[in-house]
């Protein structure tokens, strides 16, 4: 990665929002805060903010590093940054950790004013509709009246379709890569198997395992390992670790002995020591509850009429989590609705990963569209 | 400026046939040259679907609409009638299911236009002749190293139409840019033929 077209070291910053939000689910937080970071300027009429939404386990440092000796840069940075796809020369780059995160923004693990305590098992349950007005509320707080593109991957593409549609009128494009328009059952099945690891981790103690100084780092440690395996292709796990042994003989155990265990069970404790467990449970039910269709009578056509954005639909031809299929769905349906779409469906090796990846292609149709969004917004 | 002058012959020739503010499928669209000149010059609300990424780059870069798709598995995406013409260029002789194609484009669209390679033109019946497969202009390939896989006549293909119960609205027949009148199947290299449902 080199150093000279990264956005630098950047700060975190905190939204505290006192007006209280009532959820879907009908529960209401009287207040909470977000974490967010910025990057780029926004231009006088506040026309070039491009939000970026996170995944099932992002947050809000997308880009940069928050000091020279940090190790990693920030989870999308190979896409934002000066001269790049999401070219923080001409957009003002917003990324926040959403409600219900375990990275600075209310959830959780955050101590429940009320109570002194960590919310643990009482904090809601939050759709990914919650989230767009939480997110909202931070755009009005920033001043953007209109985002010039939301942009999401995954569980974030939901959340920008879901922006399209809860406001068509503050998004000029929306980008959704390697999402879908609704889980399917299978989909569902892994979330379900997921939070069946941690809520039978007898540290879980029904989800306020804050007060008894332990985590579920087992359960979750599992849900992370089950994740990996469906984020790559069978070609890409070849690929990269095949039957190759970590000591080259069998050992007769039960031990790490193949390099994809050791890759799994590192991926499984580095994720398990650093993230909340209630977080996750929390938003693999947004991703199992995203339906959009379902207030307008199970018709998706229908919820995408509402819409006024240009789409972007990007797939990963060995993605099989979120298939190519599912986002055709997404075309397909904008299509009917009679939606401006444009759809790309990228030939890649690295399963659901690949919307993470640094791909020629990929970045070249990224660009290529952003581009006329910031001469768009230039004219 | 005329920017007319800057399209390639025969998709000057289809853009002649399509009218201002028609909605308008490219099928195999490469890079967007048609639906861009026709998005400028006749405000159409014009789609494309192409099946290669870069070209794909190429039709985001002017700001179309483009579907990146692989035309054998059809057009299940559009609806019925959704476009006033459908555009099939130089792409009908490397498909598999022609039949299935041509029924598509009037499936979604009320107008078909297809341009493809005579091989009813004299060189490539003169090489034929002489024992060995036509390369000529509209056929630059050897037969070991091509995508084209179904060639016609001009003759073969009115007669498919007619067996899919299609019709003929008009066709023009090319010899380097230029309409061939006289003998069209033998004088002609390259065909274009706007169909409907009879």
């Amino acid at each position: 990665m080199t150093v000279a077209n990264s956005v630098g070291i950047v700060t975190a910053q905190k939204a505290v929002f006192d007006q209280p939000i009532t959820l879907s689910s009908g529960a209401a937080l009287p207040r909470y805060e977000l974490m967010y970071e910025t990057y780029g300027t926004l231009n006088a009429n506040a026309s070039n903010a491009i939000l970026i939404c996170h995944a099932l386990s992002g947050h809000h440092h997308v880009a940069g590093k928050y000091a020279e000796t940090d190790k990693a840069a920030g989870w999308w940075d190979n896409m934002v940054g000066p001269g790049k796809p999401i070219d923080t020369d001409r957009f003002f780059v917003i990324g926040l950790n959403n409600l219900g995160g375990c990275h600075g923004s209310t959830g959780p693990s955050s101590i429940n004013p009320e109570t002194g305590k960590p919310y643990g098992s009482t904090f809601p349950l939050v759709l990914v509709r919650d989230w767009v007005e939480t997110q909202a509320r931070l755009a009005d707080r920033l001043g953007i009246k209109q985002f010039a593109a939301v942009i999401g991957g995954s569980l974030g593409g939901m959340q920008a379709m879901r922006w399209a549609i809860s406001h068509p009128e503050r998004v000029r494009h929306c980008l959704v890569i390697a999402s879908a328009p609704k889980l399917t059952a299978q989909n569902i099945a892994f979330n379900d198997v997921a939070r069946q690891a941690i809520l039978t981790d007898p540290e879980f103690h029904g989800g306020d395992y804050y007060e008894h100084g332990v985590v579920p780092k087992r359960g979750l440690r599992l849900a992370r390992m089950l994740g990996h395996i469906t984020y790559l292709s069978d070609d890409g796990m070849g690929e990269k670790f095949g039957r190759e042994l970590k000591s080259g003989e069998y050992k007769y155990g039960f031990d790490v002995e193949f390099q994809i265990e050791s890759y799994l069970r590192y991926q499984g404790d580095k994720f398990s020591g650093m993230f909340d467990a209630n977080t996750y449970l929390l938003m693999t039910k947004a991703l199992d509850y995203f339906d959009p269709g379902r207030h307008f009578g199970g018709d998706l056509v229908a919820a995408l009429k509402t819409t006024l954005a240009k789409f972007l639909v990007v797939s990963f031809t060995s993605d099989w989590r979120f298939s190519p299929a599912r986002s055709r769905e997404i075309v397909k349906a904008l299509l009917d609705a009679r939606r401006p779409v444009s759809y790309a469906e990228i030939e890649s090796a690295h399963g659901h990963d690949a919307f993470l990846m640094d791909d020629e292609p990929y970045f070249g149709v990224m660009r290529a569209y952003l581009n006329n969004i910031a001469k768009e917004i230039a004219a | 400026m005329s920017a007319v002058n800057t399209l390639r012959p025969d998709l000057k020739l289809i853009a002649g046939w399509i009218k201002p503010g028609s909605a308008v499928l490219d099928l195999g669209c490469g890079d967007g040259e048609l639906l861009h000149w026709l998005a400028s010059h006749k405000q159409i609300q014009g789609m494309g679907v192409e099946k290669d990424v870069g070209q794909v780059v190429s039709c985001v870069e002017k700001g179309l609409s483009v579907i990146q798709s692989d035309l054998e598995y059809g057009l299940a995406q559009f609806e019925d009638g959704r476009f006033d013409d459908v555009v099939l260029s130089l792409t009908i002789q490397a498909m598999h299911n022609i039949e299935g194609i041509l029924q598509e484009m009037l499936r979604v669209g009320r107008t078909g236009i297809v341009t493809f390679p005579n091989f009813g033109f004299w060189e490539n019946r003169w090489q034929i002749a002489t024992g060995r497969m036509p390369v000529s202009e509209t056929i630059p390939y050897q037969w070991y190293n091509t995508p084209n896989i179904h060639f016609c006549t001009v003759n073969d293909f009115d007669r498919l139409l007619g067996k899919l119960g299609m019709r003929i609205d008009e066709q023009i027949v090319l010899h380097q840019g230029e309409p061939v009148e006289f003998l069209p199947n033998l004088l002609g290299s390259l065909a274009l033929v706007r169909f409907s449902k009879r």
